[in-house]
C-alpha cells in the first residue's frame, strides 16, 4: 500500500450565513487522505463531518460557502509512484459546476450517503442510474455500460444482478439498496470514496456485511476511503487513520491504534469512556457500572467560543488559557497531532496579569 | 421453584427476585396485522409482527429486547400497554392497586388505571412531543387525565418531575423546540414517570442520541430505576447499550422470541445461531484484529410470508433437514436460559470473548 497523499485539506472554513447568525460548520480543518488508505472521521452530530466531505466534492448546499482554505487533490497519484506536483488540482478554487469539477466528482471522487434513497431516484430503475453514471464519465456504449453495471452489482455481492438491474430502488431492502449505491459509486473506479455514515441506518448484521464488502472492494480497487461515522466501533473496524472533530475543528488525528490506546485530547478520551463497553459488561460482577459522561452539552451552532471550543466541558480545563487562547496544532508524536494546550511545551497565557493580588 | 439449583447465579445480578412472581408475564402473545388488497379491502394475508411470544420481567430488573428492525420489538411493547390490541395472548401484570390483571382483558377505566403503573418512552424525542404544548402541559397531561392532580398541586408535581430528570423547573412554561435531543428525551421520561409507575417500556430511548448524551440518559435511567424501584423492558438494536443496561436479554427474530438468558450468559454462551451471528456482528471499539466474523447471508424473512420450519433456517450456518420442516419449540435448556432451536443442545457456539 502506498503512503502517497491523495488529497489534502488545509485550513478549510465552510460557513452558513443565516438570518440567525453564522454557522461555522467547518472552522479551520486540516486533513490528509492517503492513497489506498481509510481515513475515519468521527465526532458527534453537527460537528461538521458531512460539510467537510461536501466541501471536498464542491457540493456544499447554499447558503453554505467555502470561505477559506485549500483542498488539493493529486489526480494521478495512483499512476505514478511519487506525487506529481503538476497534477495537483486545487478543488477549493473550482466552480461547483465547472467541467473539471464534474469530471472529478462521481468519477475520481465519489460519495455514498447514509440514506441510500438519497442517491437514487425512486422513479428510475437501479440499472438505468448506474448506466448513466458510467456513460457520463466514460466513453462506452449502452450495452457495454449495462454489462459493466451488472458486473458491479455482482461485485457488491447482490444476488441475481441481471434481475436486480431492472428493479426499482423501493423493491430492494435497505442493505441491498446500500449495495446498489456502492456499486454506482464504484462504477467509475474512483481514487477516493467518501462514505458518509453508510451503515448508520442499517441493522448490525447488514452493517457487518457492508463493512466487510467495503474492505474487500478497497483492496480490489486500491482506493482511498474517507469514512465518516459517529460510531467508534465502526471506526475501529474500518480506519487506518482517525480524525476526531468537535465544533467544526479536527481536535486530534493519528493512526487508529493510537486513537484507541493513546488518545491525547480530553474530548477523544471522554468520548471513548462514554460508550458502553462489552468488555466491562463481560467482567461485571454485581453492581452495574455507570458510564462516564461529558458535562454540559454541545453549544448551539451559532456559538463562537473564545479559545478552545471544548473548554466549557473539558475536565482538564486550564483557566485563563483554554478560554482565551486558540490552541495550535501540536505534533505530540510523529504523525499524532492534537489541538490542546495540555501538550504545549510552554502553556501560553492570554495576558500576563499585572495585578498580582487578583 | 425455590429449590431449583441455579448454576449461573454468579452471573446474575438479582438472584433474590428470580423466584418471585414476575411483575409482568407475557403468554403466547400474537399481533397480526391484516394485509388488505383491492377496492373491497379483502384480507389477503397477515403480517405476523409478533407471533407466539412468551417471556417474563421480574420486579426491579431490566429486560433488554433486541433484534433487527421489523422483528416486532415495538409491536410487543405497544401490545403490553394495550396501545394496540393484541390478536391473542395474555399479558399478566402485578398491579399494586388492582392485583394480578390480564391487561388484554381490561376495558376503559381499568385500562386507564393500569396505565398509571405501566408506561412507555419512545425513540424519537422530537416526534413524540406535541410542539404546541408547554412542558407543564406535556408532563402534567397524564396526571390530569388520570385525575391524579390539578392546579397548584399539578404544577408542583411537574416541577418535581422535571427536577428528577435533570431539567430546571423554571423551564415549565417553555415548549419542546427550545430543547436539545437529550433534553427532550428527559421531558419524555418526566411525562412517563409522572404518575409514579412500576414498569416502563423504553422503546429505543437512546438510539437517536449522540454517545455523550446517550451516556447521560442511560445513567439517568439507572439512577431512577434504583430510586423509584422501576422495572424496565428496554428495547434497542444496539447490543452494547442493551448489554450495559440489562440484567437479562431477549432476542427476537421475525416475530418470534429465539433466545432469552441472563446478560453475561447470553453474550458469552449464546445457544441460538442467530444470537451468535448478532454478537459476531457488533462493531467493537477496539482496533485489535479479531477472528473472522460470522456473516449472515440472505435477507431477513418477510413476516407476511415467513419460511417453513424455523424462520431462521435459510440463513443459518448450522441448518439440518428438520429445521426446514418443523418449527422448533421455545424451551428452557438450562435454568432461565430459553432457546428456540432444534440443535441448541448439540451445538457449541461462539460467544463474546473479552478482548482484554
Ligand atoms: N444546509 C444547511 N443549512 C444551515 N446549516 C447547516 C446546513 N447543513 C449543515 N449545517 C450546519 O453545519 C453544522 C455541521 O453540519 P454537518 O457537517 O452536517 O454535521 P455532521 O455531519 O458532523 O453531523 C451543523 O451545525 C449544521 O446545523
Ligand atoms: N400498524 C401496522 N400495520 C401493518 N404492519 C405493521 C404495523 N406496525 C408494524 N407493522 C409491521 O410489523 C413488523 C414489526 O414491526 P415493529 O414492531 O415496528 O418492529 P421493530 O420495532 O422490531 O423494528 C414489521 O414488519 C412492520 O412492518
Ligand atoms: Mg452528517
Ligand atoms: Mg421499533
Amino acid at each position: 500500500m502506498s503512503e502517497n497523499v491523495l488529497a489534502e485539506i488545509k485550513n478549510l472554513r465552510t460557513y452558513f450565513h443565516l438570518a440567525e447568525g453564522v454557522v461555522r460548520a467547518v472552522d479551520g480543518v486540516d486533513l490528509v487522505i492517503k492513497s489506498g488508505r481509510t481515513l475515519g472521521v468521527v465526532g458527534e452530530s453537527g460537528c461538521g463531518k458531512s460539510i467537510t466531505a461536501l466541501s471536498l466534492m464542491q457540493l456544499v448546499p447554499p447558503p453554505g460557502r467555502i470561505e477559506e482554505g485549500e483542498i488539493t487533490y493529486y489526480r494521478n497519484v495512483r499512476a505514478t509512484p511519487s506525487s506529481n506536483v503538476a497534477d495537483a488540482i486545487n478543488i477549493s478554487k473550482l466552480k461547483p459546476n465547472s467541467r473539471q469539477m464534474r469530471s472529478i466528482r462521481g468519477n475520481q471522487i465519489s460519495m455514498v450517503f447514509q440514506e441510500p434513497m438519497a442517491a437514487m431516484l425512486p422513479v428510475r430503475t437501479v440499472g438505468s442510474q448506474i448506466i448513466e453514471a458510467i456513460t457520463l464519465h466514460q466513453n462506452v456504449s449502452q450495452e457495454e455500460a449495462r454489462t459493466r453495471a451488472i458486473d458491479m452489482l455482482a461485485r457488491v455481492r447482490l444476488p441475481n444482478p441481471d434481475r436486480i438491474i431492472d428493479n426499482y430502488p423501493f423493491q430492494l431492502s435497505g442493505g441491498m439498496r446500500q449495495r446498489a449505491v456502492i456499486a454506482m459509486a464504484l462504477s467509475c473506479n474512483p481514487n477516493l470514496l467518501i462514505a458518509d455514515e453508510p451503515t448508520t441506518a442499517l441493522d448490525v448484521t447488514t452493517e457487518a456485511r457492508i463493512l466487510d464488502l467495503m474492505r474487500d472492494l478497497q483492496q480490489e480497487y486500491d482506493m482511498a476511503i474517507m469514512f465518516i461515522t459517529h460510531n467508534l466501533g465502526v471506526i475501529a473496524e474500518m480506519a487506518d487513520e482517525v480524525a476526531v472533530m468537535y465544533m467544526g475543528k479536527v481536535v486530534e488525528q493519528t493512526d487508529v491504534q493510537s486513537i484507541f490506546f493513546d488518545a491525547k485530547h480530553p474530548y477523544t478520551q471522554a468520548l471513548l469512556k462514554s460508550i458502553p463497553q462489552l468488555d466491562d459488561v463481560m467482567s461485571r460482577t454485581g453492581e452495574r457500572k455507570r458510564l462516564q459522561t461529558i458535562k454540559g452539552m454541545v453549544p448551539d451552532p451559532y456559538t463562537v467560543l473564545p479559545g478552545c471550543p471544548f473548554h466549557p466541558r473539558c475536565p482538564e480545563y486550564i483557566p485563563d488559557t483554554c478560554n482565551r487562547v486558540v490552541p495550535e496544532v501540536i505534533e505530540v508524536e510523529p504523525g499524532h497531532i492534537v489541538r490542546c494546550h495540555l501538550y504545549a511545551s510552554d502553556i501560553p497565557v492570554a495576558q500576563a496579569s499585572e495585578d498580582m493580588t487578583l | 421453584m425455590t429449590d431449583r439449583i441455579d448454576t449461573y447465579s454468579e452471573t446474575q445480578v438479582k438472584t433474590e427476585s428470580q423466584d418471585q412472581q414476575p411483575l409482568l408475564e407475557i403468554g403466547s402473545l400474537k399481533k397480526w396485522f391484516p394485509i388488505q388488497r383491492g377496492l373491497l379491502r379483502r384480507e389477503v394475508g397477515n403480517v405476523k409482527a409478533v407471533d407466539d411470544v412468551s417471556f417474563y420481567v421480574n420486579e426491579g430488573e431490566t429486560l433488554g429486547l433486541v433484534g433487527e428492525s421489523g422483528c416486532g420489538k415495538t409491536t410487543t411493547g405497544r401490545c403490553i400497554l394495550k396501545a394496540i390490541p393484541p390478536t391473542s395472548g395474555d399479558i399478566w401484570f402485578e398491579d399494586p392497586e388492582m392485583g394480578r390483571v390480564n391487561v388484554t382483558e381490561l376495558q376503559h377505566q381499568e385500562l386507564v388505571q393500569v396505565r398509571r403503573n405501566m408506561r412507555m418512552i419512545f425513540q424519537d424525542p422530537y416526534a413524540s412531543l406535541n410542539p404546541r404544548m408547554s412542558l407543564l402541559d406535556i408532563v402534567g397531561a397524564p396526571l390530569k387525565a388520570m385525575g391524579i392532580a390539578r392546579g397548584k398541586d399539578l404544577e408542583e408535581r411537574v416541577a418535581h418531575m422535571l427536577e428528577l430528570v435533570g431539567l430546571r423547573p423554571e423551564y415549565m412554561r417553555r415548549y419542546p423546540h427550545a430543547f436539545s435531543g437529550g433534553q427532550r428525551q428527559r421531558i419524555g421520561l418526566a411525562r412517563a414517570l409522572a404518575p409514579h409507575p412500576k414498569f416502563l417500556v423504553c422503546d429505543e430511548p437512546v438510539s437517536a442520541l449522540d454517545v455523550s448524551v446517550q451516556a447521560q440518559i442511560l445513567n439517568l435511567l439507572q439512577e431512577l430505576q434504583e430510586e423509584m424501584g422501576l422495572t424496565y423492558l428496554f428495547v434497542a438494536h444496539d447490543m452494547s447499550v442493551v448489554a450495559h443496561i440489562s440484567d437479562r436479554v431477549a432476542v427476537m427474530y421475525v416475530g418470534k422470541m429465539v433466545e432469552t438468558a441472563a446478560t453475561q450468559e447470553l453474550f458469552q454462551a449464546p445457544r441460538h445461531p442467530y444470537t451468535e451471528a448478532l454478537m459476531s456482528a457488533i462493531p467493537r471499539p477496539d482496533p485489535t484484529p479479531r477472528e473472522k466474523r460470522i456473516l449472515l447471508t440472505g435477507e431477513v424473512a418477510n413476516p407476511a410470508n415467513p419460511p417453513t420450519g424455523c424462520y431462521f433456517h435459510p440463513r443459518c450456518n448450522y441448518v439440518k433437514d428438520i429445521c426446514k420442516h418443523e418449527e422448533p419449540v421455545y424451551e428452557e435448556i438450562t435454568p432461565k436460559h430459553y432457546v428456540k432451536c432444534h440443535r441448541a443442545a448439540e451445538l457449541s457456539l461462539t460467544g463474546m470473548t473479552s478482548l482484554a
